[in-house]
């Protein structure tokens, strides 16, 4: 065993999961398995290996800087399910926890 | 024959001299999928009303002579944003989803005059090989009902197959366009990544996600990939040079092309009848006077691992945005912003897609971010070396597109283990960033099997010409399954 | 004991582009809300980015006049955390291969001039605005997100808060001068969390360090961080151990609250962006941009020493804001005496700007009119008290110098033809006074000048004046 349940409450906790109380086995023992799966990588020495994120290298695009003026914003509330003024409404941000830039 | 058993070419050829009309093939379309459609289950949503419509205003405007797919139909697969158009990723998080933008593919075939006919069937987010993980419906082989159509794309496949639609548009992350075209028995371009814009596509594994077309015969395919490739400023990852005409040249043969077979896509695992039938394409083209030679690409058997880690982790990060505050599912009776977060995101994400973004979470949260991410992005450099090392030599790699034939409905879902393991021979491909198609090359116990060729980057053109070499030389995308 | 104080600082500045970070929308400040967004800033399904050549440009011009060394490979990086403000739940910024690293800067405390080291500085996209209800809900407006950002941290070389709070002064002016961003600390163009501890004097190793949120003046943030000094210091030497948390500045009361505890460190996931590409910073790029940094103020602080002969003091009263020097520079540009141009800005242009709260460009000054009206008193057409007025009216209602003196007929007497006979009028009926003057009472003379200023409103000159009247008076 790799992974404990504690490790999968974690995990569900960072990622805004629940996992009931009576899943929690079972899924903790598939996400074992997975994750033995994906470990075999271990064996591979990449220590002079590069970092790879994605197949091929692209450099350097980027977009000149001039606004185009903004989405209708009726259309951008059209899948928003609680507003008011123009504002979207949310259940209330108890802790200022994560918010900074 | 029917209307729809034509090619894109005849059909427009047709269309220019009057002998149909877009509102007849349409129409043709419909009758199709009104026949199979309780069998099949290919689609989410069907916009019969606008395509209709947009078919007699075609024909009333004329077909433009030189746009071979004007007024032509096609199917999208639901994970790529159409304006106004239901659009779920087979997700209950997208249930209600109506997008207020055009994917890039939406608007380059919409260009090219082509009409939508709806929105096709997948994995929940593309996460899958069966799409048995769709919240909405069961998509089924059409060659055989008890089976599944493959996946993710599984209903843009199953579309082509049942002869529902000339082509549709699928997406690829590890095998999701090879591996259901494999199982259903059609051609389907997973193109080199860069090569198709991924704007409006809703994304799953960023770096390794791309959108490319399925059809029944490899010509229509590079005439329909013709339509979707270019540059587009609005993803910065796609190819900035010219696209060329993918057509071009196709007819031109493999006399001369060094083709590479690798030594660990024929290893054991593979079902005997695939093994057996791609053993047969390798002897066809000797015939036609190819060079083919056995090459190693060590790394590969890492593949499924540095994949599952790198999408996974892809995917818990741009699946973060399904939160219930802008759109979509949203959670009800919920007392604060944590619980609309919680209870929002586990009702709307299916198991499977849970699982991927708890690994995903798990391989990028600290404390194993070195040995899983890191190793995997590593890994993922070295099986781009194998590719590299092997293009030096040869102008096309080709193996079988997956180990088995398509499997029965239900086999796999308690078994994620098993269920990743089948992407084997996809997925490197993705990893690399390099293009790969898979073509019918025969049928194990009634069941098509695949073919797939991949090619160096952005040298589709080889796979289309090695591709057409096989299919004129042989018989099998002639097959149609019995509905 | 005694203890000090260990002070870093995290400075977040907008950059003054006209688009996003990541998306081409507008990135203007005071707009209705979520009317700047488009579908890539509320982080619509499907949408990707694209960066933005004019951020990541302010941004390498910020970090070459922080003194930093320029990334040649950098790339963007996702920080994963759910917030309503932060659309795709995750951030695009950057966390090992920052735009700049390695820099410094100067400040000066009491005189004295230190260094303070800069780790890094990197870009970055600003989060929206959540404004908290009191009906339970809070609201969210998308505009700010996607505004480019650069993130200045320091390293933590600061022993005072008066240390922080000149290093807060300089950066500003360095980003001022730099010309990426308005630094606007009321408009949230500027915004700085401070970390801070406290050790044994002598003691190597670093004390617990608490953060301090919601600094929003320079003056909170030396406040927050002097009280939050104290307070450490009074945990400890009570025997207790300070815990590594979170510390909101209350404004009213100039305490800092505890906000929250930190347990180990946030996990943010971070990982490379894979739907940007890296970014090479071409050697030529580094060079153009390097040779586009205007004068920083330093540099025109030496300068104004050296070709003015201003005092050290004048020459940093001048260049305290970009707006002052250029607005000095251009003033004699326009042939103003510099002596006469800094005393104007420094004095009545400065007093005037302080009691109406008004920044230079929220008048009708200009450097045109300055340095016209500094002309008209060197050349005698008008007297410095004249001067005063003609200064209110260009400074309130604009206009050219002479035009004003001559549309109010404030022009300066200074003809001996006209002024005699106005002398000796006025002489003529103060007899009182020739006597006190000759009975050595000098105050006369300042009544008699007083008269004839009086009876010319104002315009004689007075050094005319003083002559012409000894003259005559001596006649008598
Ligand atoms: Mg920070
Ligand atoms: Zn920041």
């Amino acid at each position: 065993m790799t992974v404990t349940e504690k490790d999968i409450r974690h995990v569900a906790k960072l990622a805004k999961l629940e996992i009931p109380d009576d899943e929690i086995k079972k899924f903790t023992e598939q996400m074992d398995k997975i994750i033995e799966m994906v470990e075999q990588l271990s064996e591979l020495d990449t220590e002079n290996v590069p970092v790879m994120t994605h197949g091929m290298e692209t450099y350097s695009v980027m977009r000149e800087d001039k606004a185009i003026p903004g989405t209708d914003r009726e259309k951008l509330f059209e899948n928003v399910k609680t507003e008011k003024d123009g504002l979207i409404k949310v259940p209330a941000i108890m802790d200022n926890s994560e918010g900074d830039a | 024959m029917s209307l729809l058993d034509h090619t894109l070419e005849e059909l427009h050829t047709m269309l220019v001299n009057k002998e149909t009309t877009a509102e007849k093939i349409m129409t043709a379309v419909y009758a199709r999928i009104s026949e199979t459609e309780d069998k099949v289950g290919s689609f989410i949503t069907l916009t019969e009303e606008e395509a209709l419509f947009k078919a007699r205003e075609m024909d009333e405007a004329g077909i433009d002579p030189e746009n071979i797919l004007s007024g032509l139909p096609i199917g999208i697969k639901d994970n790529i944003v159409t304006e106004g158009t239901l659009t779920t990723a087979a997700s209950r998080m997208l249930e209600d989803f109506i997008p207020v933008y055009n994917a890039t593919v939406t608007e380059k075939v919409t260009e090219a005059g082509m009409i939508s006919v709806g929105k096709l069937n997948m994995d929940e987010f593309a996460m899958g090989g069966s799409t048995e993980n769709s919240y909405f419906k069961l998509t089924r082989n059409p060659w055989d009902l008890s089976k599944v159509p493959g996946g993710s794309s599984g209903g843009s496949a199953a579309a082509v197959a049942a002869g529902q639609v000339p082509v549709s548009l699928g997406t690829d992350t590890g095998g999701s366009i090879r591996e259901p075209a494999a199982f259903t028995g059609v051609v389907g371009m997973k193109p080199t990544y860069g090569r198709v814009s991924r704007f409006g596509l809703i994304a799953f594994g960023s770096s390794l996600d791309q959108i490319g077309p399925f059809t029944r015969n490899v010509k229509d395919n590079a005439i329909a990939l013709n339509a979707i490739s270019g540059h587009d400023p609005k993803d910065s990852m796609s190819y900035a040079k010219e696209t060329p005409d993918f057509t071009k040249g196709i007819t031109d043969g493999v006399k001369g092309m060094k083709i590479a077979v690798p030594k660990e896509y024929l290893e054991d695992g593979l079902q005997a009848g695939v093994k057996e039938a791609v053993l047969k394409a390798i002897e066809t083209y000797k015939e036609l006077g190819a060079i083919i030679e056995t090459v190693s690409l060590p790394h590969s058997k890492y593949g499924i691992a540095a994949y599952y880690i790198i999408s996974s982790s892809e995917a818990s990060s741009n699946l973060q945005r399904f939160d219930g505050v802008r759109y979509g599912y949203r959670a009800k009776d919920v007392e604060s912003l944590e619980e609309l977060y919680v209870k929002t995101r586990t009702e709307g994400f299916g198991p499977e897609v849970k699982r991927r973004i708890m690994l995903g979470t798990f391989s990028l949260s600290s404390g194993f971010y070195d040995a899983h991410f890191k190793q995997a992005a590593k890994a993922r450099t070295l099986i781009r070396q194998d590719f590299e090392n092997v293009f030096k030599e040869y102008d096309l790699i080709l193996g079988p597109t997956t180990t088995t034939t398509a499997y029965g409905i239900g086999e796999q879902v308690d078994d994620p283990i098993a269920m990743y393991l089948s992407d084997i021979l996809t997925v490197p491909v993705n990893l690399a960033g390099v293009p790969a198609i898979s073509i019918p090359c025969g049928f194990s116990e009634g069941m098509p099997v695949g073919l797939q060729l991949i090619g160096n980057h952005f040298d589709e053109q080889t796979i289309y010409r090695a591709a057409y070499a096989f299919e004129q030389a042989t018989e099998f995308h002639k097959a149609r399954p019995n509905l | 004991m005694n203890f000090e104080t260990v002070i870093g600082l995290e400075v977040h500045v907008e950059l003054k582009t006209d688009s996003k970070m990541f998306s081409p929308s507008p990135a203007h400040f005071g707009a209705e809300p979520n009317t700047n967004t488009n579908v890539v800033d509320w982080g619509y399904p499907g949408v990707l980015p694209t960066i933005n050549k004019g951020a990541v440009e302010f941004g390498i011009r910020a970090a070459l006049a922080l003194n930093c060394e320029i990334s040649q490979d950098t790339k963007f990086d996702r920080k994963n955390y759910f917030y309503p403000d932060n659309p795709k739940a995750y951030q695009i910024s950057q966390f090992d291969q920052p735009v700049g690293h390695d820099g410094w800067i100067e400040v000066e405390v009491e005189g004295k001039k230190k260094k303070i080291r800069i780790e890094r500085v990197h870009l970055e996209e600003d989060a929206g605005k959540n404004t908290h209800g009191t009906d339970g809900y809070s609201y969210v407006d998308l505009n700010r997100q996607g505004t480019p950002l650069i993130e200045i941290v320091s390293e933590a070389d600061m022993r005072s808060p008066e240390e922080a709070y000149a290093y807060l002064e300089a950066i500003k002016q360095i980003i001022q001068y730099a010309g990426v961003s308005d630094v606007k600390m009321e408009e949230g163009s500027m915004r700085c969390d401070a970390n801070i501890s406290i050790r044994p004097f002598g003691q190597e190793e670093f004390g617990t360090k608490t953060e301090l949120k919601n600094l929003n003046s320079f003056n909170f943030v030396r406040r927050g961080l002097a009280f939050e000094e104290k307070r450490q210091e009074k945990v400890l030497l009570a025997g207790g151990v300070i815990q590594q948390e979170t510390r909101r500045y209350d404004e009213s009361t100039g305490e800092t609250i505890l906000m929250r505890v930190k347990e180990g460190s946030s996990d943010y996931r971070y990982f490379p962006e894979p739907d940007l590409p890296n970014l090479y910073i071409e050697d030529e790029w580094v060079k153009r941009v390097r040779e586009s940094i205007p004068e920083m103020p330093k540099e025109r602080r030496v300068r104004y020493a050296g070709d003015f002969g201003l005092t050290e003091y004048d020459a940093a009263q001048l260049t305290a804001t970009k707006e002052m020097s250029d607005f000095f520079e251009e003033t004699l540009e326009q042939g103003a005496d510099a002596k006469q141009a800094a005393n104007w800005l420094m004095g009545e242009v400065s007093a005037y700007l302080n009691s109406e709260k008004l920044e230079l460009h929220d008048t009708k000054l200009t450097p045109q009119n300055l340095a016209g009206m500094i002309k008209l008193i060197a050349d005698g057409t008008i007297s410095s008290k004249i001067a005063k007025k003609v200064f209110r009216e260009l400074i309130q209602n604009g206009g050219d110098a002479t035009d004003v003196v001559e549309s109010n007929g404030w022009v300066q007497l200074s003809d001996p033809a006209k002024l005699l006979p106005i002398i000796n009028d006025i002489l003529d009926n103060n007899a009182q006074s020739i006597e006190d003057y000759k009975n050595g009472k000098d105050r006369a003379i300042g009544f008699l000048v007083g008269q004839i200023m009086k009876a010319t409103k104002g315009q004689a000159n007075p050094g005319i004046v003083n002559k012409l009247l000894n003259q005559e008076l001596s006649k008598r």
